[in-house]
């Protein structure tokens, strides 16, 4: 019984000091102006131009890793080929290198002076210092997250529902959506939660690439480092509160599709 | 009609599951392919349902060319060893699949659906989820969504291979009545002689790739084409150059010119039958199953000198 308290107690302080207290703190400080302060800092140009730029490289980030994170996973988990534990590994390569490296080898291939860059910007397109870079980078950052939820779903499920599947008459493409798609669903939601956090959160990569064009290419993580470091605290605590409230919303927004599915 | 499987060979790197295998499949019979494992048996019959593409040969399925379609387009029923049921679908989404696939009216599937339930007594579970049934229930709806569809042809895939052995009879016994009222013509993958025996009007015999020998149970168990089958599909023991089965070997206590010289070595009680360890002059051993009466009016023992003979023996080149 009193181990068992010391150890709910262990946890419970461990999540408050590490998690709860900063997060609440934010929410404290914001708020402590009133709610009118809060409401001019984010209505201020910057700052929605920020928002919807982040909304932006996230909504994109989120929609093709999701495609591409399950395509690759049923590659991985599927298919046989030479190089598979290679490509298994890369997937992983954006966790385990810092995003500030990301952002570098981005500049290298897409920069004026990089393989592609030059090329691209004879065409007039240009990516980086330009919102495309911050796309890429975001994508680049968040990519492993739908990959690594979805590929141990898919092999415990295993092939033999698909081939059922298939003997009752459905396409490859029916088979995906009316069988595979709804087992791996579970793993899919929580992949998709992690790639929204991270792809919203995402700073080092998009601070490199961005060129951080104060209201052009600057997303909310940058937004609140420049108020932050222009001595404007209560613009800088507001930036961050509304992207906790994104964050939190996506978390809560897929909780209730779980369970609305699972009823 | 029925099923055609023509010179069909399968390899997996460098094991060949398939050896050059041709089989007809009479319509409306039900075939138990039987084998050990890796005897190539499951591979045949996901040839047969076009879950494994043969390297070459042919497969046609009521008079139809089926090599080379993808399994959708070859009206099969398939029965996986572990259900395969649709997880997150009720019993009667489950049974329904094939229909809805098909785009069938919702009355006529309503309609079906209910039938097939009671035909494999799932009546009331029709709103269940698949892991709120037992494993004979889940294989039950396994096997109503595969007759959904009005397949051509069913196929089992070692089907009661997961369930525990009371389970197993019982449904081995509603198979055999399934088939006489569907008639659909049924091909039954097993490693179960005995399971062989009760269910199959023809039977497979399968060894290494290859098919050792193809015909009606009593059969293949009388008069076994090679020692392989003589020894898969019942019990052996050898007296000399021929092999016997046990119940077929008579014991005397006296020579009558064709017996042979033995002593019992040992006796085992085995309900009501005795199984009789015996070692020949010779020094080989072999062994005999007598009935318990039988036994009693020889006064076997062990040490008792005693005289085989058989009538039923088989000598394979």
């Amino acid at each position: 019984m009193k181990t068992r308290l010391t150890l709910r107690t262990l946890a419970l302080g461990y999540l408050g000091f590490l998690i709860i207290l900063p997060v609440a703190s934010i929410f404290w400080f914001t708020f402590s102006d009133g709610l009118g302060t809060f409401w001019s800092s984010v209505t201020e140009p910057d700052a929605v131009s920020a928002f919807y730029l982040t909304l932006i490289a996230a909504g994109v980030a989120v929609a093709a890793n999701t495609v591409f994170g399950v395509l690759c996973a049923i590659v991985l988990v599927r298919h046989r080929f030479p190089g598979k534990r290679i490509l298994g590994a890369l997937t992983d390569l954006p966790l385990a290198v810092s995003p500030v490296i990301i952002g570098l080898a981005l500049i290298l291939v897409y920069g004026s002076g990089g393989w592609f860059g030059g090329w691209l910007a004879e065409r007039g397109i240009l990516i980086i210092f330009s919102i495309p870079g911050i796309i890429l980078a975001t994508i680049f950052a968040s990519l492993p997250f739908v990959v690594r939820e979805v590929a141990p779903v898919l092999r415990e499920v295993g092939i033999e529902q698909e081939q059922a599947s298939s003997t009752l008459g459905a396409s490859p493409w029916q088979t995906f959506w009316l069988i595979t798609l709804p087992s791996i669903r579970h793993g899919l939601t929580y992949g998709v939660v992690l790639t929204t956090a991270r792809a919203l959160g995402e700073f080092g990569a998009v601070a490199v690439v961005s060129g951080r064009i104060i209201g052009r290419t600057e997303t909310l993580t940058l937004h609140v480092e420049d108020r932050f470091l222009a001595f404007d605290l209560t613009g800088a605590y507001a930036a961050s509160v509304v992207l906790a409230l994104l964050a939190l919303g996506t978390l809560f927004a897929m909780n209730f599709f779980n369970r609305e599915e699972k009823a | 009609m029925g099923i055609t499987v023509h010179n069909v060979s399968k390899k997996f790197a460098d094991f060949t599951a398939l050896g050059d295998v041709s089989l007809d499949i009479p319509s409306g019979s039900l075939t138990a392919l039987l084998g050990p494992s890796g005897s190539g048996k499951s591979t045949l019959l996901r040839v047969i349902a076009g879950l494994e593409e043969p390297d070459s040969g042919e497969v046609i399925i009521s008079g139809e060319k089926k090599t080379g379609l993808p399994p959708q387009k070859r009206g099969v029923g398939f029965v996986f060893q572990h259900y395969a049921a649709f997880k997150h679908m009720t019993v009667y989404d489950n049974v329904a699949f094939g229909l809805k696939i098909r785009k069938r009216p919702k009355t006529e599937i309503d309609k079906r659906v209910s039938e097939l339930l009671e035909l494999v007594q799932l009546s009331g579970f029709s709103h269940r989820y698949p892991t709120q049934l037992s494993g004979g229930q889940r294989q039950r709806m396994a096997l109503a969504r595969a007759l959904a569809i009005q397949p051509e042809v069913l196929l089992l895939d070692e089907p009661f291979g997961a369930l525990d052995a009371t389970v197993r009879k019982e449904l081995r016994a509603w198979l055999r009545r399934l088939h006489q009222e569907m008639d659909v013509t049924t091909v039954l993958v097993t490693h179960d002689q005995e399971e062989a025996m009760e269910v199959a009007t023809e039977i497979v015999v399968m060894n290494q790739g290859d098919i050792e020998q193809i015909g009606p149970p009593q059969e293949v168990y009388e008069n076994p084409a090679t020692e392989f089958v003589m020894g898969f599909v019942g019990p052996v023991t050898r007296l000399g150059e021929a092999y016997v089965r046990p119940h077929d070997l008579r014991i005397r206590l006296e020579p009558d010119g064709e017996t042979t010289g033995a002593r019992v070595e040992d006796l085992l009680h085995l309900g009501f039958e005795v199984r009789v360890h015996l070692r020949l002059a010779s020094g080989e051993d072999l062994w005999a199953q007598v009935t318990r009466e039988a036994a009693s009016e020889l006064g076997l023992r062990r040490g008792t000198s005693v005289h085989v003979v058989t009538e039923h023996s088989k000598v394979f080149g």
